[in-house]
């Protein structure tokens, strides 16, 4: 049940898992919102855009993550231009998608393309946060579904970054069509023998750990990040109890086996590198 | 939304409130009327057995099918085994096990979907109720044999979905599909739960909008809501239809059920 989940209603202090995308702030000095310390800016892009002072994850999107990932220049977009309409005629909508782009430059909240990960050629996807908070609405789902298509036909492996509140609900119906869709298109990939490594990123939530998020071959997760289905508030009010310190975090999900390993940025290449490699990747690549 | 309810029809909020009805009829009560014998099946074979959700195999002229569905109670007592239709990840564990098996022994399975979603609790996360929802997902995208789904109450969110990988989704006239309950969109959308009347309207979630957009196939009439007390007439057209969908699968071969299945959903892309 993808209920409520998203965003706070106006009013209501948050005491646990904070909603508020930490962002990777802009500017020459910032206030880290972990430890409430002053950090330079600079410091926070050296530090795999983590706090130098407490180590706090900062949420970022595929702009950051993917000069992260891949091999230097090597990402290429795959439909770049490829937007959703506006199935339920839902108001406003357009006008905030029009924004939001604007704003983030991004034309969605997810990034498509092939790079490659030390010299291996693989499909990668990023979702990014600041779109929406990474809902899936179709053009989400549609260009998960041929990203994956497209890595079955040329016998890619897949990586994908998760991020995401969930549903794209302005989208309705469609949105939660969405899960099926990229779930029957890891299902094609998975027949035809490739690896597929989501890795789960603060927040993943709602639809999308209820679809591709948890279907991976290998399931990797960034420290700290909440990872669930239903929300932590949506679970506090359904239950009308406090939850436990840590719940729904990545440890959580390791501890009770939903994730195979909780990876810190600075060992995610390396790590990638591994898993595509002793899954048969790389060997008669140049 | 005065012009939608021009011919005195019934509102958008009207039939959500019918299909939470306490008097519409649940799975078992379906089951009892369409088929001609059901053996209950239980247990997911890994953590336990969830009430709120039914399965089994079911004799209707002579072929055998696999019923799975949420299963609400009527009273306080039957709610607290029932979880008022809301299944925990064993529950989706349940439902995949025998869905894997009807398509071993190629029985046709049908879904009868009714929740207001997935539980939310402290334990469903424990035991990865995204992990149970996905699984359905990407498993019954290729189920081998036919699949109907019919949504005779609540089809709330990725808990309905878990049971609507189908060749062909059903609703009942007054069943309602949608993303979030209208209480929930209206939280998120607008910061006001109490304008889900309004969010019933925009969300598109009826069994008629939702037939015009093409994520149902059919809708079946209720010529009156749908009622406990008085539901064999409804029963016996369902058994029809039932009838006349296993029948039009038959004789199809495996690919294409599953060709079919997957062009379906293939289908709810981008479009302008
Ligand atoms: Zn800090």
């Amino acid at each position: 049940m993808l209920k409520e989940h998203f965003k706070k209603p106006a009013g209501e202090a948050e005491t646990e898992i904070s909603y508020e995308k930490p962002q990777a702030p802009d500017g020459l000095f910032q206030k880290c919102d972990g430890c409430g310390k002053i950090v330079l800016q600079e410091d926070i892009e050296n530090n795999w855009y983590c706090c130098p002072k407490c180590g706090r994850y900062y949420r970022i999107g595929a702009r950051e993550r993917i000069p992260m990932i891949a091999d230097e220049n090597t990402f290429q977009e795959w439909d770049s231009g490829l937007t959703g309409g506006n199935p339920l005629q839902f108001e406003g909508y357009e006008e905030k998608l029009d924004t939001l782009r604007k704003s983030t430059g991004y034309a969605e909240a997810v990034v498509m393309g092939e790079a490659r990960i030390c010299g291996m050629r693989i499909a990668l996807g990023v979702m990014s946060a600041e779109f929406l908070m990474g809902s899936m609405g179709t053009a989400v789902g549609e260009k998960i579904t041929r990203m994956i298509g497209r890595a079955t036909a040329e016998r890619l492996p897949v990586v994908l970054f998760c991020c995401s509140g969930g549903a794209r609900m302005q989208e309705g119906i469609f949105s939660l069509m969405q899960m099926a869709r990229t779930a029957q298109a890891i299902k094609e990939h998975d027949e035809a023998g490739l690896l597929y490594i989501p890795v789960l990123t603060d927040p993943t939530t709602g639809g999308v750990t209820a679809s591709f998020a948890m279907l991976g071959d290998v399931i990797l997760a960034e420290p700290g990040a909440l990872i669930g289905f239903a929300g932590p508030r949506v679970i506090r009010q359904t239950i009308g109890q406090k939850l436990p310190q840590g719940f729904q975090s990545a440890e959580y999900l390791l501890k009770h086996g939903f994730v195979d390993r909780i990876v810190r940025r600075e060992r995610l290449r390396s790590t990638l590198g591994i898993l595509l490699r002793s899954s048969g990747y790389g060997r008669k690549e140049s | 939304m005065e012009e939608k309810n021009r011919e005195g029809a019934v509102s958008a909020w009207d039939r959500v409130q019918i299909a939470r009805s306490a008097d519409r009829p649940y799975i078992k009560d379906f089951i009892s009327r369409i088929f001609d014998g059901f053996l209950e099946l239980h247990g997911d074979r890994l953590f336990g057995d969830d009430r709120a959700v039914i399965g089994g195999i079911a004799a209707i002229d002579k072929q055998y099918v696999t019923v799975i569905g949420q299963q609400k109670g009527r009273n306080a007592k039957e709610n607290k085994r029932r979880n008022f239709g809301m299944p925990n990840p064993e529950g989706y564990r349940k439902a995949l096990r025998l869905a894997k098996q009807a398509e071993k022994f190629s029985r046709p399975i049908l879904f009868f979907v009714d929740t207001p979603g997935a539980f939310c609790g402290m334990e469903a996360e424990e035991r990865g109720q995204g992990e149970a929802i996905a699984r359905n997902l990407f498993e019954l995208s290729d189920l081998r044999v036919p699949v109907l789904s019919i949504i005779t109450g609540e089809g709330g969110s990725g808990g309905a979905l878990a049971f609507a990988v189908a060749n062909e989704v059903w609703m009942l006239e007054n069943a309602v599909y949608s993303v979030l309950s209208p209480e929930g969109f209206a939280a998120i959308l607008w910061k006001d739960k109490k304008r889900a009347e309004e969010a019933a309207e925009v969300m598109k979630m009826t069994a008629e909008e939702l037939k015009g957009m093409g994520i149902v196939e059919k809708v079946i009439p209720e010529p009156q809501p749908a009622n406990i007390a008085d539901m064999d007439d409804l029963a016996l057209s369902m058994r029809r239809e039932i009838r006349s969908f296993l029948k039009y699968y038959q004789d199809m071969p495996a690919e294409e059920i599953v060709r079919r299945r997957k062009d379906r959903f293939r289908s709810y892309g981008v479009f302008d």
